[in-house]
């Protein structure tokens, strides 16, 4: 449940020319941003950043953050090539950002909604205490305005340099959503490449709707530790988004050109949904 | 500690408890001694049974992480299979989740604990070669979280209440458990163990591996027992990331802050369960003991509370059992005052040095 993956640049250089890790073409970075970091030869959703991500899903002027004050802590003064708190600092320098979950509210289609993003490019998207308590107020902030919630994932799972607090979070998070779901809640994940580990084992796997996005890589175990336990070479395709479909685990597959509109259908379906009566 | 030669050495001891076994196996021979000769060697005895209780005593309370990991592995130490012949006046296992198949590494049943009847849930490790194969080595799929979810529902329409025991490396990562959907799995036990109307108690009894172990640990009352570990990954796990190697584990052990006072420190855990001395391994029925006793308190306890709050203040426990405070400068190491929660004293104790294994 590390939140290290495959050492693969996933992210969008600054450079003229974008070497595609999917199909290995040089892409113009241009059209590649144009494109929302979906690979123009090969359609392969690559991860975006968080800000990004709520750019092209809120409808335009309707996102307002929240919770951006909450800060992580290194409360077991955790060390291993560097301090916790040096990682910290370095990724927040990095990305602008307190910590790897963006949130707040929005409106998508219109219709006025909570929204949580999981930013990859924070340490893996992995979950400590703040990330588990924004997704958690999150919800809670859906829950007062008795309006749906949407969560965006891509991360590596727990955060293994916040230990068993990290781990809690797991169940912070859904039971948040439990709470939520008992009055009225209405909550839709998307799975965006790659979710793994802690997230996908709670808040990312119990909301009412699971979509996900073309190929990402979903599933519990990264695939080197299934490799390594069962020393086989894993199946085509394994622990893809087209495979998790097949096996019954998502909802639908849903393109990041056709997000927005897609959320805001299904949305238009949860309007009617009764209210809490709890 | 200097190292003497001994003649036999239990081949369970573990490394650090050398020199109790060498102690244990002078007093055996002197007891032996005693028993063929006419010669009073009471003086020499009770110097012998002091020195091992001193001994065993002093070892015990200075155990690295590493040692109390090694410990919690122990393959003497009670498993779930023990627990359910020794604490339970009566057991009706229930097989199954009703879909796909039935797991083995998740043990369910129907159990008398002293005055409780209860739906008994535990990760079963195996004893032998023939049974941890059959458990996965207590590593459930998910058709074991299934199976757990389903005896829970059941349980909830009885009006049993739940307990819990843990005791897995982690949920098993392979191509079938992911196909099977394993994260869901475990998901949904933990999302829906939230809304169960009747007491749950939960207890690591032996290692609390990540997201496996919490499947089945949302309770009213999170236990650990002195000598288990409860972490996000296990010692050779982190150690593998970080280090590329499980040559790291004691650090990573002692990095990941993962035994029961770590946790009772940080407040996830209610209470540690304390073990005989020397470790439940070594008195395996005297611990089954205290936990049966522990069991039928907390049991006491909580059927006592109307579910309305007792659903509440579970919920509550999660939602603030790692309080983040709102504010920017906050870095402080241990700094840990929260709305409303106590801090316990251990949680502002400064980080344990790193060392070896003891
Ligand atoms: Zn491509």
């Amino acid at each position: 449940m590390g939140w290290r993956l495959r050492r693969k640049k996933k992210d969008m250089p600054g450079g003229l020319w974008t070497k595609c890790s999917a199909c290995a073409q040089m892409i113009y970075t241009k059209d590649l941003q144009e494109n929302q970091a979906v690979c123009t030869e090969c359609n392969f959703h690559h991860t975006m950043h968080g800000r990004r991500r709520i750019e092209i899903t809120a409808d335009p002027g309707t996102f307002q953050e929240h919770f951006s004050d909450l800060q992580p802590k290194d409360r077991l003064g955790f060390v291993d090539s560097i301090p916790y708190t040096e990682k910290i600092a370095k990724a927040q320098e990095k990305t602008g950002n307190a910590d790897a979950c963006l949130a707040g509210l929005c409106e998508i289609g219109g219709h006025p909604i909570a929204l949580a993003v999981l930013d990859f490019s924070f340490m893996g998207g992995s979950m400590g205490e703040v990330v588990g308590e924004k997704i958690a107020r999150t919800v809670e902030l859906a829950e007062g305005k008795g309006i749906p919630v949407v969560i965006f994932s891509a991360s590596g799972g727990a955060r293994m340099h916040e230990g068993a607090i990290s781990l809690m979070q797991m169940a912070k998070t859904c039971g948040a959503l439990q709470h939520y779901r008992e009055r009225g809640g209405f909550s839709i994940s998307v799975l965006t490449n790659p979710t793994t580990g802690g997230v996908t084992a709670s808040f990312a796997m119990v909301c009412d709707m699971t979509i996900a996005e073309p190929q990402a890589l979903v599933g519990f175990a990264g695939p080197r530790v299934i490799q390594n336990t069962i020393r086989q070479d894993l199946p085509e395709g394994f622990q893809r988004s087209e495979f998790l479909k097949d096996k019954g685990q998502v909802d639908l597959i849903v393109s990041r050109n056709e997000m927005r509109d897609k959320l805001a259908l299904l949305l238009s379906y949860a309007e009617n949904r009764p209210k809490a009566t709890a | 500690m200097a190292k003497k030669k001994t003649k036999t050495s239990s081949p369970a001891a573990l490394p650090f408890e050398q020199p109790i076994e060498d102690v244990r196996s002078r007093l055996t021979e002197l007891e032996e001694l005693a028993a063929q000769t006419t010669h009073d060697l009471s003086e020499e005895l009770a110097f012998y049974r002091e020195r091992l209780e001193r001994l065993t005593n002093e070892i015990y309370s200075e155990l690295s992480s590493w040692n109390r990991v090694q410990v919690a592995r122990h393959p003497n130490r009670p498993l779930t299979t023990d627990y359910i012949s020794n604490i339970c006046d009566d057991w009706v296992e229930l097989f199954g989740d009703g879909v796909f198949g039935d797991d083995s590494a998740m043990a369910t049943g129907l159990a008398t604990i002293g005055r409780h009847k209860v739906l008994l849930i535990g990760q079963r490790k195996g004893r032998d070669t023939k049974e941890r194969l059959a458990c996965n080595f207590g590593s459930a799929h998910p058709e074991g979280y299934r199976k757990a979810l389903r005896k829970m529902k059941m349980a909830e329409r009885m009006g049993l209440p739940i307990v819990c025991l843990i005791n897995t490396p982690g949920a098993y990562p392979g191509v079938a458990a992911e196909e099977r959907g394993q994260a869901r799995a475990i998901a949904e036990n933990i999302h829906e163990m939230f809304g169960l109307k009747v007491p749950i108690v939960c207890l690591v009894i032996g290692e609390g591996g990540s997201g496996g172990a919490l499947g089945i640990a949302i309770g009213d009352k999170v236990a650990m027992m002195e000598n288990a570990w409860y972490s996000v990954i296990s010692p050779e796990g982190c150690a593998s990331i970080l280090w590329h190697s499980a040559e790291g584990k004691e650090k990573a052990a002692e990095a990941l802050k993962l035994t029961a006072s770590d946790l009772l420190g940080f407040g996830i855990v209610d209470e540690v369960v304390p073990e005989p001395v020397g470790g439940a391994h070594a008195h395996p029925k005297d611990a089954m003991q205290i936990v049966k006793g522990k069991i039928e308190s907390w049991l006491d306890e909580l059927l006592a509370m109307p579910a309305d709050l007792m659903l509440e203040a579970r919920y509550q426990k999660f939602r603030h059992i790692a309080q983040v405070q709102s504010s920017v400068e906050s870095q402080a190491l241990g700094a840990a005052s929260h709305r409303g929660v106590d801090t316990p004293a251990s949680r502002l104790a400064s980080p344990s040095e790193i060392h070896g294994e003891g």
